[in-house]
C-alpha cells in the first residue's frame, strides 16, 4: 500500500518534470526540470530494491551530467528562446504517434504481462550482485563499452582542440589560452 | 519494534542530529575565527559572553534582523531557490553518518496505562547497504546551489565565482571518489559502519601505510577543493572577485551559503574520521551509561581535529592559481588515486 503511494507521488513527479521541460522556454528551467525527472526516477529505481543503480542514477546523471549542461548554460549566457508554433510534422505526427505508443503500452501491460507482480527485491540490486554481474558474467561487454566510451573522449577532445589552430601557435601561446576560458583574466 | 516506535525514533534521532549539526556549524564558525586570531596573534571574539561564546547566537540574530535585498536584475526564482539547495544538500548528508554504537533503553513504566518499550537503536539516524554512495549522491547534487547562485544574480563577479566552483567542483569530485575505492575495496562494504567496525584493533585505514595513507591525503586535498576552502578557496577569491557566488546575497539568504559551506566541512570532517580514522572506535570503559557515550566522544573528538585542521591550514597556505588548481586536480591527484586503486587492488587480490 505505502508502495503504490510512493510510487505514484514518484511518478507523478517525473511526468510533470518531464512535461515541464518542454513547456518552459528557459534553457535552465528546463534543464532543472530534467534534473527532477532524474532523480524522481532513483526514487522509482530505490522502490524496485535496485539501491546501487538509484545512487549511481543520482551520482552520475543528476549530480555529474546534468552539471555540466547546466555549466554550458551558464558559460554560453543562453537567454529566453522565442516560442514558435513548431514543425507541422511534429503536430501531424507527434500526438497520435504519443497516443499509439501509450495505447500499445497499456495493451502490452493488460494482456501479455505475466500473471503475478514482482517482489521487492528479487531482482539483484545491490552493489555485491551487481558487481559479480558486471566483472564476472557480462566482463566482456563491460570492457568493451568502456573502450567504447575511451574512444568517445578521446573523439571529443580532438575535435574540441582544433589542430590546426594549435600547431600554427607558438607552444607557449597554447599553454595561455586555457586558463582565458574559464575567465580569470590574470597576469602570470 | 512496532511502526509507532520506529517513526518516533527515527523522527527524535533526526531532531537530535540536526539540532547537534546545526550548532556544530555554529560553533566551528566561533572556532574559526578564534583560532585564526590566535594564529595571526589577536584576540578574537571576546566580548559577548565568556571567551565569546555566545557570538554565533549574536551573529545569528545579526543575520535576521538585517534588510534582506534582493537587487532587480536578478531570475528571482532560482536566485531564491539557490541557498535553500545549498543548505538542504549540506545538512541531508549527514542522515547516514553514524556516530556511535548503539542505544540502549530499557522499558520504562509511564503511570498504569502507558509503557515505553524497551529501545535498542543505533547511533544513526538510518544505516543503508549503500550509504556512502548516498553521501557522495548528495554532496554532488550540492554544486546546483553554487552554481545556479552565480547564474540567477546576474553579475559579473557572480557568475565568474559560479563558473569557477562548478569547475573546480565536478574535477576534483572525480579524485575525491577515486581515493575512496581504496577503502571500499579494503573493507568490502558500502555500509558506514561496517567500514567502521573492519577497522577494530586500531587497524585504522590510515595506519594501512602506504596504501591508506596516500588514499588519506588524496581525500583529503580533494574534499577541500571540493568545500572550496583554502587553499583552493577560489570562487570566493575576496582580492579577485570580490566575495564570488554570493556578492548579491545578504541577510539570511548570505547566511544560508555560510552554514552549507560549514556543514559540508563537518561532513567531510565525519567521512575523514569514519573511513581513515576508526569512527567511534577508541578505548571504552567503566559503567553501561560510560561505555554507551565514550564512543560518542571519541567521534566528535577526531571530528573536532579535522575542523581545527581545516583552519589551521586555511591561515598556513596561500591561495592556488586557477590553472595550477586544474593541473593539479587532473594531472597529479587523478592519476595517484588511479594507481592507487590499482595497486590495493591487486594486493588484495593476491593475499585473497
Amino acid at each position: 500500500m505505502l508502495h503504490l503511494i510512493l510510487f505514484l507521488f514518484f511518478g507523478t513527479i517525473c511526468v510533470a518534470g518531464a512535461i515541464n521541460l518542454l513547456a518552459q522556454s528557459h534553457p535552465i528551467n528546463s534543464a532543472l526540470s530534467l534534473i527532477v525527472v532524474m532523480a524522481s526516477l532513483a526514487a522509482e529505481y530505490l522502490l524496485l530494491g535496485a539501491e546501487f543503480v538509484a545512487a549511481v542514477q543520482v551520482i552520475v546523471y543528476a549530480g555529474a551530467i546534468m552539471v555540466l549542461f547546466i555549466f554550458v548554460i551558464m558559460l554560453l549566457n543562453a537567454g529566453q528562446e522565442e516560442r514558435t508554433k513548431g514543425s507541422r510534422v511534429a503536430i501531424l505526427f507527434g500526438i497520435p504517434g504519443v497516443l499509439l505508443g501509450a495505447v500499445l503500452i497499456a495493451w502490452t501491460l493488460l494482456y501479455h504481462a505475466s500473471a503475478e507482480a514482482v517482489p521487492i527485491g528479487a531482482l539483484p540490486g545491490g552493489p555485491h550482485e551487481i558487481a559479480r554481474l558486471l566483472f564476472h558474467e557480462f566482463l566482456l561487454p563491460f570492457e568493451i563499452t568502456s573502450v567504447l566510451i575511451l574512444i568517445a573522449i578521446m573523439g571529443a577532445v580532438v575535435l574540441a582542440s582544433r589542430p590546426e589552430a594549435v600547431a600554427k601557435r607558438h607552444p607557449d601561446e597554447t599553454r595561455k589560452a586555457v586558463p582565458e576560458l574559464v575567465g580569470a583574466g590574470k597576469e602570470r | 519494534m512496532t511502526i509507532t516506535t520506529f517513526i518516533v525514533i527515527s523522527i527524535v534521532k533526526s531532531i537530535a542530529v540536526i539540532a547537534v549539526l546545526l550548532t556544530a556549524v555554529a560553533y566551528s564558525v566561533w572556532l574559526e575565527r578564534k583560532v585564526s586570531a590566535h594564529i595571526q596573534n589577536r584576540w578574537g571574539p571576546t566580548r559577548v559572553g565568556p571567551f565569546g561564546l555566545l557570538q554565533p547566537l549574536a551573529d545569528g540574530a545579526k543575520f535576521i534582523f538585517k534588510e534582506d535585498l534582493t537587487q532587480p536584475h536578478v531570475y528571482r526564482p532560482l536566485y531564491i531557490a539557490a541557498p535553500i539547495i545549498a543548505l538542504v544538500f549540506a545538512i541531508t548528508s549527514i542522515s547516514v553518518v553514524p556516530f556511535g554504537n548503539s542505544a540502549y533503553i530499557p522499558e520504562i513504566n509511564v503511570g498504569h496505562w502507558f509503557t515505553i518499550p524497551e529501545i535498542e537503536t543505533p547511533f544513526q539516524i538510518t544505516d543503508l547497504n549503500i550509504g556512502l554512495l548516498i553521501v557522495l549522491g548528495i554532496t554532488s547534487m550540492g554544486v546546483y546551489g553554487v552554481a545556479l547562485a552565480g547564474w540567477s544574480s546576474n553579475s559579473k563577479y557572480s557568475l565568474l565565482g559560479g563558473l569557477r566552483a562548478s569547475a573546480q567542483m565536478i574535477s576534483y569530485e572525480v579524485s575525491l571518489g577515486l581515493s575512496l575505492i581504496p577503502v571500499l575495496i579494503k573493507s568490502g562494504s558500502f555500509s558506514l559502519r561496517e567500514i567502521v567496525e573492519a577497522q577494530r584493533h586500531l587497524h585504522w585505514n590510515f595506519f594501512y601505510f602506504p596504501l591508506g595513507t596516500l588514499a588519506f591525503f588524496t581525500y583529503l586535498i580533494s574534499a577541500y577543493a571540493e568545500t572550496n576552502r583554502t587553499p583552493f578557496d577560489l570562487p570566493e577569491a575576496e582580492s579577485e572577485l570580490v566575495a564570488g557566488y554570493h556578492t548579491e546575497y545578504s541577510a539570511m539568504k548570505f547566511a544560508m551559503f555560510f552554514m552549507a559551506e560549514y556543514a559540508n566541512m563537518v561532513t567531510v570532517a565525519c567521512l575523514a574520521t569514519l573511513l581513515f580514522f576508526g569512527g567511534w572506535l577508541g578505548p571504552v570503559f567503566g559503567p553501561p551509561l560510560l561505555q554507551m557515550v565514550l564512543p560518542i566522544f571519541w567521534f566528535c573528538l577526531k571530528v573536532f581535529f579535522f575542523m581545527f585542521l581545516y583552519v589551521w591550514v586555511r591561515w598556513t597556505l596561500p591561495r592556488f592559481r586557477y590553472d595550477q588548481l586544474m593541473a593539479f586536480g587532473w594531472k597529479i591527484l587523478l592519476p595517484l588515486a588511479v594507481t592507487n586503486i590499482v595497486v590495493t587492488s591487486l594486493i588484495v587480490a593476491w593475499r585473497a
